[in-house]
């Protein structure tokens, strides 16, 4: 009874795993597919068109995928950097410092969890946009260096309230200030929630299409995604090619999954994330 | 010995003024200047914002000339004269209400299929959390677009079982209920949000009932549900906000079309404002939309009283 049951559950979820991946499967043979064999029921092509990836990379006249990676690459070490700092050093005044109407800006900022985002877009848009900063990294690095978001502060918060307090108090004892103890104690205790704000923070501004796509707009400077939008709009796609180069552009995001498992999923379970 | 018994003392009272001082003044200062980077932000990027959207919406703007104030014009227009709007939101809420408990739905069956003692869950996890990773990415966008084609692949598989299948995306009857799919394909995040909660109910809980002679059925419903309730409400709310902001599988798999059918709200949203330059009917669209959230979330929040459980309120349980 008890090994039958194992037996299903087994059975159960190697199938569900298999149909889950089942797309992503495709994907990775449909890379190295001439464009009439796309449609072929078959997974793997009868001759692999390794030149999918090569003549991919360069479908731009102008600058190969080198270029739009580099780009993309470029401003994530902002927003990691931004989100990480930052967010620690407000979480740490939310989590352990008291202070007049703490409570209240603690409410707001999980209030701001629930705001949609088109409500502001408009005018930070109309603000970025006086500022000379439209067609810069500017306007998606920067929110990063306030906080980095507050979900991680939220994260953060919960995570330095699972710290004793005694080793403040020593710490406290010993003659260190609010900033030493933020700095001795409190940053190299929460580095690995701070791992988790740092895997987020990249896999998401590497998907976030949105801000990309509303503030880029000279090709020098597009991002991965960008880039694979204007393969997608042109008269003439070859998919083959253009499924190559999204199967590289996710490849960052699975590579850190993958070394990164435990962060990512203690992450998600203790701020309940959007998916 | 005396002097050591002192120290202690004089230590225990340093202490007790530490304390004291940790509690009362001292780091007011301290505490907003740590907070200082989210309080500007927020000050800066999210209320000094909502207040011109609000004032915005009332006005003519096309970031050319200056904003030339209306009245209400927009939000009459919107609810009077605007098709696109009633169509867009139609959309939205047909999304909303197949997708969010679609993938609540899933969510939990999976998190309860995974929460298991069995060899190689992590292997299992990963394979099923994986698609939820970059789901959201326009890379996917571009997988989806060709596999649902009309040459595409499930139409391929589906020709093994002789079924004859259709444009998926090109055909204004299913072109929605794909984009669906693709966003319970990503249920993810949700799963292992329920998965910590699986792992939160003691399982005395289930060996008691399990004495008593209750079957599967029956414990979960009387023990699984009602313990899960508070993280089902949580993924309930977040999934509810996060479906009305729908926007890249739209904006790049279908272009809201064909015949407008996943012409999402986002979508108009976006359209009004940065392609025809109509920044104030955006922000009314804006405002509708927070207004049409915050009701749906205060009404969530009004209905959990009827079926949210939490263990504080003496349910008897420890």
């Amino acid at each position: 009874m008890k090994l039958k049951s194992k037996v299903t559950n087994h059975l159960f979820l190697s199938l569900f795993s298999l149909l889950m991946l089942y797309p992503v499967i495709w994907w990775v043979g449909a890379s190295l597919k001439k464009t009439e064999e796309l449609s072929l029921p078959t997974i793997w092509p009868k001759t692999p068109m390794w030149e999918n990836y090569s003549k991919g990379w360069h479908f731009s006249s102008e600058y190969t995928f080198a270029h739009f990676f580099g780009n993309s690459l470029l401003m994530e070490v902002g927003n990691v950097f931004g989100g990480v700092l930052t967010a620690a050093i407000v979480a740490y005044g939310f989590g352990r410092l008291s202070f007049k109407l703490r409570g209240f800006w603690f409410s707001i900022l999980l209030l701001t969890m629930m705001l949609p985002g088109q409500v502001t877009i408009v005018p930070q848009y109309i603000l970025f946009n006086k500022l000379g900063f439209v067609d810069s990294y500017v306007p998606l690095v920067l929110p990063h260096f306030f906080g980095g978001g507050a979900f991680f502060i939220f994260l953060l918060v919960q995570f330095i309230r699972g710290i004793p307090r005694d080793l403040d108090e020593a710490a406290k004892i010993d003659g260190a200030s609010v900033y030493g103890i933020f700095l001795r104690i409190i940053f190299p205790l929460i580095k690995p929630a701070l791992m988790t704000v740092a895997i987020f923070t990249f896999i998401w501004s590497w998907d976030d299409f949105f801000a990309q796509v509303l503030y880029i707009s000279s090709v020098e400077k597009f991002t991965v995604g960008l880039a694979l939008r204007m393969f997608i709009d042109q008269f003439d796609i070859q998919w083959g090619q253009l499924l190559a180069m999204s199967l590289l552009s996710v490849l960052p995001s699975m590579l850190i999954f993958l070394f990164a498992q435990k962060h990512f999923v203690e992450g998600i379970a203790t701020t309940g994330l959007k998916g | 010995m005396v002097a050591e018994t002192k120290t202690t003392a004089e230590a225990e009272k340093t202490r007790r003024a530490v304390r004291k001082r940790i509690k009362t003044g001292d780091t007011h200062l301290a505490g907003y200047i740590f907070i200082s980077p989210w309080l500007i932000g927020f000050l800066l990027l999210t209320l000094w914002p909502i207040a011109q959207s609000f004032y915005l919406s009332f006005t003519d703007y096309s970031l050319l000339e200056d904003p030339v104030w209306v009245g209400t014009e927009n939000y009459v227009n919107i609810f009077t004269n605007d098709s696109t709007f009633t169509k867009s939101l139609g959309v939205t809420f047909l999304f909303v209400l197949f997708s969010v408990p679609l993938k609540l739905f899933f969510s939990l069956l999976v998190a309860m299929a995974l929460n298991q003692k069995l060899k190689g869950m992590n292997l299992y996890r990963t394979a099923i959390y994986f698609p939820s990773l970059i789901g959201g990415s326009i890379a996917v966008a571009a997988l989806w677009r060709n596999m649902f084609g009309l040459d595409g692949y499930i139409n391929q598989v589906l020709a093994w079982f002789g079924i004859q299948g259709v444009g998926w995306i090109s055909n204004p009857d299913t072109s929605l209920g794909t984009l669906i799919l693709l966003n319970t394909w990503q249920f993810g995040s949700t799963m292992v949000i329920f998965l910590a909660g699986l792992k939160q109910i003691p399982q005395e809980l289930y060996e008691s009932a399990a004495v008593d002679g209750a079957a599967k059925i029956r414990r979960f419903i009387s023990i699984t549900l009602p313990m899960l309730s508070p993280v089902m409400f949580f993924n309930l709310i977040l999934g509810v906000i996060g479906s009305f902001q729908t926007f890249t599988s739209a904006f790049i798999i279908t272009k809201g079309g064909p015949v407008n059918s996943t012409y999402v709200y986002a979508l108009y949203l976006y359209e009004k404002a940065f392609k025809h330059y109509q920044m104030g009917y955006a922000s009314a669209l804006a405002w509708i939309l927070l207004a049409i959230v915050a009701l749906l979330t205060i009404v969530n929040f009004a209905a959990s009283r009827y079926w949210v459980f939490y263990e504080s309120e003496g349910g008897g349980t420890k």
